[in-house]
């Protein structure tokens, strides 16, 4: 203990320690002097016999230096080496720390959102717990809940400690510029406390306030709270106007409250007086949530509630044949589309880690090849192996702490600018972009990483030199030939990375064919210069038939008399939304056994389909004449008529609801060419058209037609309402075009593409500087082998063909070994391909020539120089 | 041992240890400057000598080592073990001899 107090205290003052035994050791040698002297010697000869007797006086030093001194110092020479020779070779330290920094900053970026998708458990009280419960028809793998059939899933269940259900809803809040329509949720009472969410103001819903005739409550989500009611604490208790009927407020969310299925909801109600919909038990708006009892597996709630539903069946064929139930973790539900592009980006992102890798690896090769002689003179001068694998170690050590802390700074970076990028009105139905950053999973994956990078940046040279005999590194450097170990080492390596390039580039050119297919997938109905907005008429303004119809009639007239603006239509909702808000159906006249016959429904003006440039394929669109008065019609698009009426014609036949009651039966009176409805990469299905002016809907969009560019007329169309009337809700402003490209396939595809291409051009330049060192270190060691050929008559085109043939191997190999890796990652990655196959021959020839073209470019750079070499001054260099 | 045996009379520098082991040995013994200092200084670490600057009596200015109590009782360790090994050797030379 004392021993290394001392060696401590000597440690810090190291200075004097040198002094005095400098000091000493000079005392020393002047007595010997004057010893010699005294016995008769001259002063000269006696400095130089007292020089001898002392030999070497820096190793005297260096002897006693050791005695005192510590392990780590040595650790310390090491690193001030490291870091010599680093400076002494930037430009070798800047390519590899840079490299490093790029792949890890952009694997651990992509790695934060995984964790905090897939990773992360939800913000809830025994997450596991919690499932997400609904029906599930033939056409719906999870289709939402009924709340009759809700009712009689929560009393006969056992496998839920609790069960309760959620859905949207949205009231008008009456603000200094007008009605606001604010989006919120109705739940049942025991929502939160089954998510196990607590109010941080205020108190939750009570048992039994969600019924009939309850009274009017709110929770305020702490976002509204603070936008609307400024944070103000004393809003608990307070009243506010929802749609003209007053609400009390009773609590305020916590911040870090978050419920992805509803992210935009402002305002949480419960479930009072029971919807038209809501009764009906054919009527499907609503979805489940409950917390599993503990011990009860996913398989077994399901089970419980699948005979639950079959019961249910059999009890009421006309509302519940062939609904059936699906259980699933809410994480899922919740994460959704995502999981498999994340685990695509990981993947990319992990090739781009391991090409960086490589490449520092390779650069590391060349180095310690140059550095041969040096290590071969520190071992002969009596380095033990041991002491330069440390200085190997050290160096990568360097290296990889430098990339390390570059790259964690570059993921940081690259985390917050990818979250930012997301548009404002998806962020809320992706919860986990705010937990996304560096945590404590992100910076253990970062240092995982940088432990596996010193292991290669350190090993590789290690390796190297281990094969390496001192004798032949010291003689090598007189005979000059180029290391056949290390030439086919490298090699490999470049193989290694030209087939990553490939696969990363094939992936890029799949997505990107995808996502060009995807935005230019037939619509049937043209997207340019369509300016659409949402609008919620007061049902307590608007109640009588008149009203509504005079306001359809009024705002067509004025928007129509809007500078630019060719036509107007109005309908409940527009395309490329979801296929969603359907119709069960029924034929008039067909065999019919309950079974429901899934359509999407939507109701349209006169002016709609022209709007949209739809095209009518047969019989006729609405017009004026179609009232309440009048016979209902309906128009059908081509999947319908193919699907029901294969073979006929369809003008004139009968729908109506399973029932088959009167006041549902309407006639076909159009076919219209597909609209695509649904989100762009999903399937075609079926819709009926039926007339605004017959169905009478007080929420619906208008779209507008201009000539002019549409983004401008928004804030026209906007204060254009608000004059009709002011107590209009009306919301999302948006072009047709814009829409199309925040939906969020589209969005989920161009992403992917970005990424996956920013990667996969990383990789094309990682690999190509690769196969340029290899090719370029391979002439630059053969330079003489080439200046005796060329003097012995070869040709330059043979030494073009000689480089050019090694190039053109390691490419070959590069890129059949990636086309088989290609095909296998696109097989990976089937299921966020669209309209393309995995094995698409087109877009893996065409990778393949532009991998080949810039690998053969990088090679015909040092092909030349090797060309250009002069033989008498390549054989005079020797 | 030779080094703590010479430091048991008085404090010495580093040329008197050298010249004082020289001395009594009758110049059979020469310590080498080479691994004097080394040892000197392991010994200050051991912390069985202890170090300090001084006059000599030619007005120079020299490090004089001095024995420490936990020096003398190594010095007494080290002397035992010695001990023990000369008479080892003695009697297996003289079994030699009479053999």
């Amino acid at each position: 203990m004392n021993r290394f107090l001392r060696k401590l205290t000597l440690l810090f003052d190291r200075a004097r320690f040198r002094g005095d035994l400098a000091d000493e050791i000079r005392f020393h040698r002047e007595q010997v002097e004057q010893e010699l002297i005294a016995g008769g010697m001259k002063p000269d000869d006696a400095r130089f016999a007292a020089a001898r007797r002392f030999g070497n006086v820096t190793r005297i030093k260096e002897r006693s230096h050791e005695v005192v001194g510590f392990s780590f110092e040595t650790v310390a020479q090491d690193l001030g080496f490291a870091l010599r020779q680093l400076r002494k070779n930037p430009g070798f330290a800047v390519t590899a720390i840079s490299i490093l920094a790029l792949g890890m900053g952009v694997s651990v970026s992509i790695f934060g959102f995984v964790d905090a998708a897939l990773l992360q458990p939800l913000p809830y009280a025994e997450p596991n717990r919690l499932m997400s419960v609904d029906e599930q028809s033939a056409v719906f793998p999870r289709s939402n809940l009924s709340y009759q059939d809700y009712l009689d899933w929560k009393r006969f269940n056992r496998s839920f400690s609790s069960l309760d259900v959620y859905g949207g809803t949205g009231f008008l809040l009456r603000t200094a510029s007008g009605s606001e329509p604010v989006p919120a949720a109705k739940v049942s009472d025991g929502f939160f406390r089954t998510l196990g969410v607590h109010p941080m103001l205020g108190r939750d819903f009570a048992p039994g306030e969600s019924k009939p005739g309850g009274a009017r409550i709110v929770i305020l989500s702490y976002g509204t709270w603070q936008k609307r009611f400024s944070g103000r604490r004393d809003v608990v208790g307070q009243t506010v106007t929802l749609t003209d009927e007053a609400y009390t407020v009773v609590g305020v969310l916590p911040r870090e409250f978050a419920f992805a299925p509803r992210g935009n909801a402002e305002l949480w109600v419960p479930i009072l007086d029971l919807s038209e919909c809501e009764q009906r038990r054919s009527c499907h708006n609503l979805d489940g949530v409950g917390r599993l009892r503990y011990g009860v597996t996913v398989q077994a709630a399901t089970a419980d509630v699948k005979a639950i539903a079959a019961q249910l069946e059999k009890q009421y064929p006309g509302s519940n044949l062939g609904q059936g139930a699906t259980v699933a973790p809410l994480a899922e539900i919740v994460i959704g589309d995502v999981r498999p592009i994340l685990l695509t980006l990981l993947g990319g992102a992990g090739l781009l880690l391991l090409i960086a890798c490589v490449n520092v690896a390779s650069l590391l090769l060349v180095r310690s090849e140059s550095r041969k002689r040096e290590v071969a003179v520190r071992g002969a001068l009596g380095a033990t192996r041991a002491r330069l694998v440390r200085q190997f170690l050290t160096e990568g050590l360097l290296l990889a702490a430098a990339g390390s802390v570059a790259g964690c700074a570059i993921a940081g970076w690259l985390m917050r600018l990818l979250t930012q990028v997301v548009p404002k009105d998806i962020a809320p139905r992706v919860p986990f972009l705010s937990t996304v950053g560096m945590n404590a999973h992100t910076a253990f994956f970062a240092g995982a990483i940088g432990l596996v990078s010193v292991g290669v940046l350190s090993l590789t040279p290690i390796l190297r030199l281990s094969f390496l005999q001192i004798n032949e590194g010291l003689a090598e450097g007189a005979r000059g030939t180029a290391g056949r170990l290390w030439r086919r080492l490298g090699a490999n390596l470049v193989v290694v990375e030209l087939a990553i390039a490939m696969v990363l580039l094939a992936g890029a050119g799949l997505l990107g064919q995808s996502f060009y297919k995807l935005l230019h997938v037939e619509r049937g109905f043209d997207s340019s210069h369509l300016a659409t907005v949402q609008v919620m008429a007061p049902d307590n303004l608007y109640r009588e038939d008149a009203r509504k119809t005079g306001l359809y009639r009024e705002m067509e007239r004025r928007i129509a008399a809007l500078p630019g603006v060719q036509s107007v239509g109005l309908a409940t909702n527009l395309p490329v939304q979801c296929n969603c808000n359907t119709d069960w159906i029924r034929i008039v006249g067909k065999p019919f056994h309950g079974e429901h016959n899934e359509v999407n429904e939507r109701d349209i003006s006169p002016g709609y389909f022209p709007t949209l440039k739809a095209r009518l394929v047969k019989g006729r669109f609405f017009n004026d004449a179609d009232l309440k008065s009048t016979p209902q019609v309906v128009v059908i698009n081509e999947t319908l008529a193919r699907k029901y009426f294969p073979g006929e014609d369809p003008i004139g036949q009968k729908i109506g609801n399973g029932d088959l009651k009167a006041d549902s039966i309407r006639e076909v009176v159009g076919v219209v060419a597909d609209v695509r409805e649904g989100a762009l990469d999903a399937d075609l299905w079926p819709a009926e058209y039926e007339a605004l002016n017959q169905q009478l809907d007080t929420y619906f969009a208008v779209a507008v037609r201009t000539e002019q560019d549409e983004r401008t007329l928004l804030p026209v169309l906007v204060s254009t309402l608000r004059q009709i009337d002011p107590h209009l809700g009306i919301h999302d402003e948006i072009t047709m075009a814009d829409q199309i490209d925040a939906s969020q396939s589209a969005l989920l595809h161009r992403y992917s593409t970005w990424l996956v291409g920013g990667f996969a051009l990383m990789a094309l330049v990682l690999s190509v500087v690769g196969l340029y060192g290899v090719i370029a270190y391979s002439v630059s060691q053969r330079t003489r082998e080439i200046g005796v050929r060329m003097a012995l008559g070869a040709q330059r085109g043979a030494v073009y063909r000689l480089v050019m043939g090694e190039a053109s191997r390691l490419i070959a190999f590069g890129i059949v070994a990636g086309l088989c890796g290609a095909v296998g990652a696109a097989m990976l990655m089937r299921k966020i391909l669209f309209g393309v196959q995995a094995w698409d021959a087109a877009t893996l020839a065409s990778v393949a020539v532009i991998l080949a073209g810039a690998a053969l470019l990088a090679s015909f750079i040092p092909a030349h120089r090797a060309a250009s070499v002069n033989p008498t001054e390549a054989l005079r260099a020797e | 041992m030779l080094i703590l045996k010479t430091l048991t009379r008085a404090p010495l520098h580093g040329y008197g240890i050298a010249l004082s082991i020289k001395r009594l040995s009758d110049d059979v013994l020469t310590v080498e400057e080479g691994s004097l200092y080394p040892a000197l200084q392991r010994l200050l670490l051991q912390g069985w000598v202890s170090a300090e600057w001084k006059m000599t009596e030619t007005n120079r200015r020299a490090r004089f080592y001095k024995l420490t109590t936990a020096g003398r009782k190594q010095l007494g360790i080290e002397l035992s073990q010695f001990e023990q090994m000369i008479a080892a050797i003695g009697r297996v030379l003289s079994d030699a001899q009479e053999a």
